[in-house]
């Protein structure tokens, strides 16, 4: 299983502002009700971007001008709170390619990575700049340059950093793990036969 | 060389270094619910891959079930649609399922330690970010997502990178009416809900000496609150003696054995940690969040803060945030907010002695009228022994409704669900907006017997003049 190698992303963007963007206001709890993935999209940020009889609330995602915006920029510690993979998973099912923000909840960005969703941090003041731009010119075009680690817009660029397991395994095309953890089986088996607790 | 417990289970456990730098780590135990495991299982039958080792799964169905009837097919379709697919997955693949039938369901962090599944010195994973609770045992336990629920499963391993430890030591005594809650919620307070990112949190210190076993799950539980993925307690007596004659624990020789190993986990005497935090237990008071994370709390005694004596805009912003969406003053004290819903259970604060606690108090007293008050019990387990020992009469004397075993409210994918913008009084973990279930509801995190006190009096009180708690 041959995985794409993501060393770029270039789109436009939406900043969907605030610190502590936990995942119950990603995906609330009651999409989690289901068997597969399908069809998430539609339940990102729904509390937050709808009323409860179905009419829009002010929200960056919902304006026209955002449209088609595939980079999600955010705030400190995005994604913090539960486990739940269908977070990332909606956003990357809503269109986004990437996520940058100032810091992100360690296991959302690892559930963002092991689906090929670079999660990249930048300074706040960087994010500031680039959230700017987007809102003067929302058809700005954004590179996320995941190999480089840097963000490039407008005859701009900014220092944008992830962890060098991630970075590595985005643009060698080894993100999902499951190829390798396979390989290392045997291994496994003989680790868990070392450990009296793992018998049969 | 001196090593901290973390540092020795993921030696124990390491397989091997992949091309990423990440460590390939056998997960020892993996624990399966209802909400993040169907996928998984679909993704293994498209890689037409089998479980590698089905004898170290232990699955149990929790966070839909409703916990007023349990008759099936359930009332939601996609909550039984839900039960059926975990039952099948676990048939198809050899996995033990304890099942609503088997009497030992119940949330899975209350599960794995009752059953003594969850032992000292393994790693522990589960699709759950609260699977942190498992680590009160001195094992490091790691929430998972889905697609990781998969790599489990098909290789009982998973891609990893190390944690740096942070050392936290909480010294001295807690004052009367002050529990592990309290610990948690002020850890969280003073390090910030991503001081932990990054870390495992190791606590010690007297009060964890002295804590039992379900304080120190209570305190594990929340570390991922604090952004920590997992947080343990070194084993020493009291860990041994909360497992011995569990049904999954060692039995005869092979318990001593276990426990020799057991003991040789516990962090070394003067290993090094990558940072060290002191925490005065006198200085920790009963605790109530005011805002929308676990973070943004506050002793009984305070006000809610005022944005306007915020020092930084981004602290200004987000108290005013938290305070709109709360409905509450600026500077107002807590004490006195009127509350319309109580919820007593949830896999921070959901087992025997939360519920024992609560009891010795809530004896002739009563629910405030217009106060909805449900008690969750985690486990099927903890309900046979709450009722064994007369709790939950004590709790309907008292006006509250006596559930069944579930996650209930403490994240709302069963009935039990706010209304509006009710406020609730909670013992879970998180005060997210929308957490219990209705958009625009609000939830107060605190202690169980905080959480009787409220509903006794309709509003946040302080339990220890409302139960006249003192020291014994």
């Amino acid at each position: 299983m041959a995985l794409a190698k993501i060393t770029q992303i270039t789109g436009r963007g939406v900043s969907v502002p605030g610190n502590d963007i936990d995942t119950d206001r990603i995906i609330p709890a009651r999409y989690l009700k289901c068997v597969t993935f399908d069809g998430l999209g539609e339940g990102l940020f729904a509390d937050v971007r709808r009323n409860p009889d179905g009419s829009e609330k002010p929200h960056p995602l919902n304006e026209a001008r955002f449209k088609g915006a595939t980079i999600l920029l955010s705030g400190a510690n995005f994604g913090c709170g539960s486990s739940r993979e269908h977070a990332p998973q909606a956003i990357q099912k809503y269109g986004f390619r990437a996520v940058v923000a100032e810091n992100f909840a360690e296991i959302f960005f690892g559930n963002s990575i092991t689906l090929g969703l670079p999660c990249l941090s930048a300074e706040r003041a960087n994010i500031a700049r680039l959230s700017a731009a987007v809102e003067a010119d929302p058809s700005l075009e954004i590179t996320v340059d995941v190999a480089k680690q840097e963000i490039r817009f407008g005859g701009q660029a900014i220092k944008a950093t992830l962890r060098e397991s991630a970075r590595d395994a985005l643009v060698n095309g080894r993100w999902d793990a499951i190829g390798e953890l396979i390989e290392g089986l045997p291994v496994a088996a003989a680790t868990a036969a070392r450990l009296p607790y793992m018998a049969v | 060389m001196s090593k901290s417990l973390f540092q020795k289970v993921w030696d124990a456990h390491a397989v091997r270094t992949l091309a990423n730098g990440q460590t390939q780590l056998l997960i020892g135990t993996h624990l399966i619910h209802e909400v993040t495991s169907p996928q998984a299982f679909g993704m293994l039958r498209d890689l037409g891959l089998k479980v590698a080792m089905p004898h170290r799964t232990f699955a149990t169905v929790d966070h839909i079930v409703p916990t007023d009837q349990f008759a099936e097919p359930f009332s939601d379709p996609l909550a039984d649609e839900m039960i059926k697919e975990l039952r099948k997955n676990c048939q198809q693949f050899g996995i033990t399922f304890f099942d609503r039938a088997t009497g030992k369901q119940g949330i899975v962090h209350i599960v794995g330690p009752e059953q003594g599944i969850t032992q000292p010195g393994t790693t522990i994973a589960c699709g759950d970010s609260h699977t942190s609770t498992h680590g009160a045992f001195g094992a490091i336990a790691f929430g998972i997502g889905t697609s990781q629920v998969r790599d489990v499963l098909a290789t009982q391993s998973m891609a990893l990178g190390r944690l740096k430890v942070r050392r936290i030591n909480v010294t001295g005594r807690l004052r009367p009416g002050v529990y592990a809650k309290d610990v948690i919620l002020h850890i969280i307070r003073t390090l910030g809900v991503n001081g932990g990112t990054g870390f495992a949190y190791e606590y010690g210190g007297e009060v964890f000496d002295r804590f039992t076993m379900e304080e120190r799950m209570t305190v594990c539980n929340m570390s991922i609150e604090g952004g920590a993925r997992a947080g343990y307690v070194n084993p020493d007596e009291t860990t041994f003696a909360y497992l011995k004659g569990r049904p999954y624990a060692p039995k005869g020789a092979a318990w001593d054995a276990a426990v020799a190993r057991w003991r040789g986990f516990a962090s070394d005497p003067g290993c090094t940690y990558d940072d060290v935090v002191a925490i005065n237990a006198s200085e920790i008071a009963p605790t109530v969040t005011w805002g929308i994370n676990p973070g943004q709390g506050i002793s009984i005694t305070e006000s809610v803060p005022d944005p306007a004596k915020a020092t930084a805009a981004d602290e200004k912003a987000s108290i005013e945030e938290a305070l709109a969406y709360m409905k509450l003053k600026p500077g107002a004290p807590i004490k006195g907010t009127r509350i319309d819903v109580a919820f007593l259970g949830s896999c921070t604060n959901g087992r025997l002695s939360d519920f024992q606690e609560v009891a010795k108090f809530l004896k002739g007293r009563h629910v405030a009228p217009g106060v909805k008050a449900i008690a969750v019990p985690g486990s099927q387990g903890v309900g046979v022994l709450c009722a064994s020992l007369g709790i939950d009469k004590v709790f309907r004397d008292a006006g509250f409704e006596w559930r069944e075993a579930g996650c209930s409210m403490c994240l709302a994918m069963n009935p039990d669900k706010l209304v509006g913008d009710q406020l609730c009084a909670s013992s879970s973990n998180r005060n997210f907006k929308g957490r219990q279930g209705s958009p625009t509801g609000r939830t107060l995190l605190m202690s169980p017997l905080m959480v009787a006190a409220a509903a006794v009096m309709g509003s946040v009180a302080d339990a220890r003049e409302v139960f006249g708690v003192s020291a014994n």
